[in-house]
């Protein structure tokens, strides 16, 4: 580096293309604007049909940011995701209808749940690699769902219907559809939020590390193992609080919700959206949800041509929508000392 | 005085191939010990086995007087030592200045809650990360941009980061694997500055190097293997006039300029 062509040119390239549309996905407030635009929804439309897809559409978003953890923050691919859902789904239905609760009151059990299943299936599978891996999650989202499926405490392939709201204080019941979907949508807004930080962390950096170089990582005294099985547990968790949302959003909890097609359309939501950046997930699970009720005009067409954008955007964006950039700024403004330690060795 | 390193008749062997056959010596602190000998002479392999990536077969390894031996690579590094590798193990996606955060993840200061409610503790621990990482690669005389993705960086660039991110680890030891591999003249003597002054840092560097010149001129204590076997041991000039060295490694009319068996 005598020649330090390089330096040059690096701030042109601290802050990279911006035009208006990169400009508002980088902006600060996006996270706000989209909230604000979650909420205010209802207000313009609020017919069932709308309520129920935008539900939908917000739990999701929660799953999306939930895989994102572990596929795009760690690089674990993860073909079984909706296993996790289901376990919370199951967890929280059972335990409610048993004990009469409101689903709220679930939480902490279906986080030691959903916690245990993330351990069970992170456990045995920490020094597997890729394709390995997605094999035994794949296993593992069908053995969930195929056991769900003849267990009697699960309901078999009936399920458990009935189950309680999330919660009724006197009169008021946060079970009715515009005052669930708020209750969802703040919930949600926490739990991308959360995730996000935790990208930006020392965790989330230690999760970059393992997916970018294993034995580097290792090297720098970052127990990988460890590093990864909390990427399993937190993704677990995202995926339980998933669950409980659902069984709320349906009172009912199906084997069939948790077919290995919703696993590979949270993955795809992943990909779509850019592996590794919330916001970017945020809007591919989006995407995914809702796409395909814009395209109910074309009726039985209508996954043909959701096939066929999904190629579009992969052709045009193989990154997905919006990518993990990794810049950030060159220096601190405060810490601009020169070399400390190094002093006069130029 | 006691050592830093104390490596103990090292054995490692892959099937019927003994890799490291026997490797003995100790580093001591601020010293900079070389280890040399022709490709495939067992080098690297040692070095897999002082940082755990390889479980030694026999033979103990000690860091400050404790036994280090077949510990895993992250306990190795969390006791103590650090290392870059022969070809560049970076994270390539990420920044630089993230690269040089990596070593620096044992000094935490901040747990998974503080990232997620943001508390003060994790700024201060954030904040702290990037001055950090700033003073290491000043430290390291890197002069490149530091926001942007390290795989768009030169190789000379890299090395530099590769070093200042072992050297964030803050270990007593740190094993340099062919550091001056690929670099032009005046990087090389960039090079043997910044080791000079790691040795400052009170650090102990064991360097596995081809570069004949830089050993001679930065080494305190030459360690040469070949076929895994420790041939020789000491000062840069009893190695240098050593007949068995010069027969396996430095070749017959012991010129200076050593026939470049690069990696």
């Amino acid at each position: 580096m005598t020649e330090n062509v390089d330096t040059t040119l690096a701030p042109k390239r601290v802050r990279p293309p911006s035009n208006w549309l990169s400009r508002l996905f980088e902006s600060k407030q996006l996270g706000w604007i989209a909230l604000a635009l979650a909420v205010a929804i209802p207000f313009i439309n609020a017919t069932p049909y709308v309520l129920n897809v935008l539900t939908t559409a917000a739990i999701f978003v929660l799953l999306a940011s939930g895989l994102n953890i572990v596929v795009g923050y760690c690089g674990l691919l993860d073909l079984g995701y909706i296993a996790f859902m289901a376990v919370g789904a199951y967890t929280a239905g059972i335990v409610s209808k048993a004990f009469e609760l409101p689903l709220l009151f679930t939480v902490p059990v279906v986080l030691v749940m959903t916690i245990l299943a993330g351990l069970i299936i992170g456990a045995p599978t920490l020094r597997l690699r890729s394709d390995y891996l997605a094999i035994v999650t794949l296993g593992f989202g069908e053995i969930t769902r195929i056991t769900a499926n003849n267990l009697a405490i699960t309901g078999g392939p009936s399920g458990i219907f009935g189950i309680p709201g999330i919660l009724k204080i006197g009169d008021f019941d946060f079970q009715q559809p515009a005052v669930f979907y708020f209750v969802t949508v703040f919930v949600v807004a926490g739990m991308v939020l959360a995730a996000a930080r935790l990208g930006k962390s020392r965790l989330g950096r230690a999760w970059r590390f393992v997916r970018e170089d294993e034995d580097a990582a290792e090297a720098m005294g970052i127990h990988t193992y460890k590093v990864k099985l909390l990427a399993y547990i937190f993704g677990a968790i995202w995926g339980g609080i998933g669950g409980v949302l659902f069984a709320g959003h349906f009172s009912a909890v199906a084997p069939q919700s948790f077919i290995f097609l919703q696993s590979a359309l949270v993955l795809m939501a992943v990909v779509l959206g850019g592996m590794g950046n919330t916001r970017g997930v945020v809007l591919g699970a989006l995407v995914i949800s809702l796409l395909p009720e814009l395209l109910r005009d074309l009726a039985e067409y209508r996954y043909l041509a959701f096939g066929i954008l999904l190629v579009i955007v992969m052709v045009f964006r193989p990154q997905g929508f919006w990518p993990a950039r990794g810049y950030e700024p060159e220096r601190v403004p405060t810490g601009d000392k020169e070399p400390a330690v190094a002093g006069g060795t130029k | 005085m006691s050592a830093v390193l104390e490596v103990k008749d090292l054995q490692i062997a892959f099937g019927g191939v003994k890799a490291v056959d026997g490797l003995s010596f100790d580093v001591h602190a601020k010293q900079i010990v070389a280890v040399i000998g022709p490709n495939g002479a067992g080098k690297t392999s040692a070095f897999n086995c002082i940082t755990g990536f390889y479980k030694p077969t026999a033979g103990s390894v000690l860091l400050n007087g404790n036994a280090i031996t077949g510990k895993r690579p992250a306990d190795i590094a969390a006791a103590g030592v650090s290392r870059t590798f022969q070809n560049l193990r970076l994270f390539p996606d990420l920044t630089v200045l993230d690269n040089v955060r990596a070593g620096m993840h044992l000094y935490g200061g901040q747990s998974w809650a503080d990232a997620i409610f943001h508390t003060p503790r994790f700024k201060r621990s954030e904040a702290w990360y990037t001055e950090e990482a700033h003073r290491w690669l000043d430290f390291v005389g890197y002069t490149g941009p530091r926001g942007v993705p390290i795989r768009n960086l030169a190789y000379g660039q890299q090395k530099q980061v590769e070093i200042a991110r072992a050297l964030a680890r803050k270990s007593d030891l740190l094993l340099l694997d062919e550091p001056a591999a690929g670099l032009n003249y005046s990087e090389k003597q960039r090079l043997l500055e910044l080791c000079n002054r790691i040795r400052e840092l009170g650090t102990a560097i064991v360097l596995i190097e081809h570069d004949m010149g830089l050993v001679m001129e930065v080494s305190e204590r030459v360690v040469v293997m070949n076929f895994g076997k420790e041939i020789a041991e000491g000062t840069p000039a009893q190695v240098k006039a050593n007949p068995a060295v010069i027969e396996a490694y430095l070749g017959r009319d012991e010129d200076e300029e050593v026939p470049h068996g690069d990696a």
